[in-house]
């Protein structure tokens, strides 16, 4: 019996071993590609592993971080992500704070809609979102953080409410005796309450907003700004001979701040996984 | 409290309310006007009552593309779903670095899906070019395939995590009592564990399902709709006839597409609320 169970264990061990490499195998690949020189990137030899005649050491990385734009991609990403997030964040947390406490029909109303947003595809709505947009001046990386907040509204609310009504009534009133406004009230008691739920909302949105194509596509003004994964199919896409070194190193400078970004925080990512899956 | 708090309804409420008329509200209700008329810019447009709901029914294409995203969320779903409860298995059994698999399990959620279909173009178009195997881009069977096995990739580490969770909630004491009581593995898993994780089940299912069935980036990336939209699921028909074809017609076909497109969301989500709301009440 007892032999049985370990062997089962090992059987168990093994499997895991090798879905686990199967699993890392994708990025390793772009990887080691990323360090070898253009010409040794072929069919034949994309398995093997760079060796003195193919590698390059860096070349590839400084190539494309000099040239293709793809500095400025990386930096248009970073920006729409982090004023996107800030702005979700502070206004959304607000607004379901609102809604929670305050019982009418403006609350019931916003609730419902943002509920029946989260579930319309983004197609529905491409062609006029990007007219809007459009009109409103809304086609830069600077101020599309307000078409994002408007459209991922929804899921963020929907987390804080879902925690909110959790809250114990008291603390807030205590304060509000003791002479907070409602928005002293809301910085200086809610907002550290609420601080796991705006890490979980945080990083759910974070990863959508670092890898989101279509809507930035659609809504930037293509011809000057371009954000990462927009840059990657446009190069892809484009016919003619595409440079695959810079190609994988770009590839892999996308990827690697978001696998470093999830190493340090594995965590805080865990545990908003499975709060965004339970409320949603 | 209330009436305290009502009075900052413009600066609590208003900024959202804002954003959300702009980038929701004031969209849908003009996509849902603009699927009834022809149009190629919001400022020409001419009604023209259901003809482009009648197009978009007859269109052979966007039928194939149905089938082919309905096939692919009920074969990607029921992958997923087992892989990745075999694997919560087996990590919650007190396997060696659990945590490590983990992190590796999960680690391709964070790669966007244009990344990840690149990435896996150029994986399984080497496969395929040294096994003397059309590419991708050349045969529909083998662009479903790698649909199939990147959506695995990418989300067996999600729906695992949601899985571990589930099974760690489950008390010690009732799989103690079932061995006491002589219960086999087999009879633990599926009479104590399955039932116990229902809810995550659900969840997990549902999940996948909306997930298959309005996928794009990675549609667009792997495969791009080729060979001729053999492998073109419906999210991509929708861009492809707003975008890829000239004429005045196409835009307002592609608006009635998305309208019934986002019925079928709908649809499917109902469904969800309703079982997932009938399980709260038994338990």
């Amino acid at each position: 019996m007892k032999t049985r169970e370990n062997l089962a264990r090992k059987i168990v061990f093994v499997v895991l071993f090798i879905l686990a490499l199967a699993w890392g195998y994708p990025v390793f690949m772009i990887l080691i590609n990323s360090l070898k020189g253009d010409t040794f990137i072929s069919t034949n030899s994309v398995f093997e592993l760079p060796n003195s005649g193919s590698f390059v050491g860096l070349k590839n990385y400084t190539n494309a971080l000099g040239s293709k734009g793809f500095a400025a991609a990386f930096g248009y990403s970073l920006i729409i992500t982090v004023t996107s997030d800030v702005l979700i964040l502070i206004c959304t947390s607000m607004c379901a704070w609102y809604i929670t406490r305050v019982k009418g029909v403006l609350s019931k109303l916003c609730y419902a809609l943002f509920v029946f947003s989260m579930v319309v595809p983004f197609q529905m709505l491409m062609f006029t979102l990007s007219s809007t947009a459009d009109r409103l001046d809304l086609d830069t990386p600077f101020n599309i953080c307000i078409i994002y907040l408007g459209f991922g509204a929804g899921l963020a609310v929907f987390m804080f409410t879902g925690f909110m009504k959790s809250i114990p009534l008291e603390i807030e009133e205590a304060a509000m005796i003791d002479g907070c406004n409602p928005l002293q009230t809301f910085f200086q008691i809610v907002l550290p309450i609420l601080k796991p739920t705006l890490i979980s909302v945080a990083i759910l949105e974070t990863m959508w907003l670092w890898n989101d194509y279509l809507l930035p596509y659609l809504v930037l003004d293509r011809k000057k700004y371009m954000t990462i994964p927009i840059l990657i199919q446009y190069f892809r896409g484009s016919y003619g001979h595409v440079e695959m070194g810079p190609m994988m190193a770009c590839i892999m400078m996308t990827v690697l701040p978001i696998i470093i970004l999830y190493i340090c925080l594995q965590k805080y990512i865990i545990k908003g996984v499975i709060a965004g899956a339970v409320k949603g | 409290m209330e009436k305290a708090i009502r009075k900052y309804w413009p600066i609590f409420v208003l900024p959202t309310l804002v954003a959300f008329s702009v980038g929701f509200i004031y969209p849908f209700v003009q996509g849902l006007y603009l699927s009834f008329c022809k149009f190629t810019t919001i400022k020409k447009v001419t009604f023209n009552g259901i003809d482009n709901y009648a197009y978009a029914i007859q269109d052979s294409g966007f039928w194939h593309s149905f089938w082919f995203t309905a096939l692919f969320t009920v074969v990607s779903t029921v992958l997923i779903n087992v892989i990745a409860f075999a694997i919560a298995l087996a990590l919650t059994n007190k396997i060696k670095g659990s945590n490590v698999y983990r992190t590796v399990f999960f680690m391709p959620n964070l790669i966007g899906g244009i990344v990840l279909g690149y990435i896996w173009q150029i994986l399984l178009n080497c496969v395929l070019s040294l096994m003397e195997k059309p590419l991708l881009a050349l045969n529909a069977t083998y662009g479903f395939i790698g649909l199939i096995i990147l959506m695995c990739w990418q989300q067996i580490g999600y729906m695992m995590i949601i899985y571990i969770a589930g099974l760690q909630s489950i008390p010690d004491d009732y799989i103690e009592a079932a061995k006491i009581d002589g219960a086999t593995t087999g009879q633990i898993l599926f009479r104590i564990k399955i039932p116990n994780v229902m809810p995550s089940i659900t969840i997990c299912t549902f999940l996948t399902i909306t997930n298959g069935f309005k996928l794009f980036d990675q549609n667009l990336a792997l495969t791009g709709g080729e060979p001729a939209h053999a492998s073109e699921m419906l999210a991509l028909n929708i861009y492809n006839t707003f975008y890829s074809r000239t004429g005045p017609q196409w835009k307002g076909y592609g608006q009635a597409k998305a309208v019934i497109f986002c019925i079928m969301v709908i649809i499917i989500s109902m469904i969800q609320l309703r079982i997932t709301k009938s399980r709260e009440v038994q338990q």
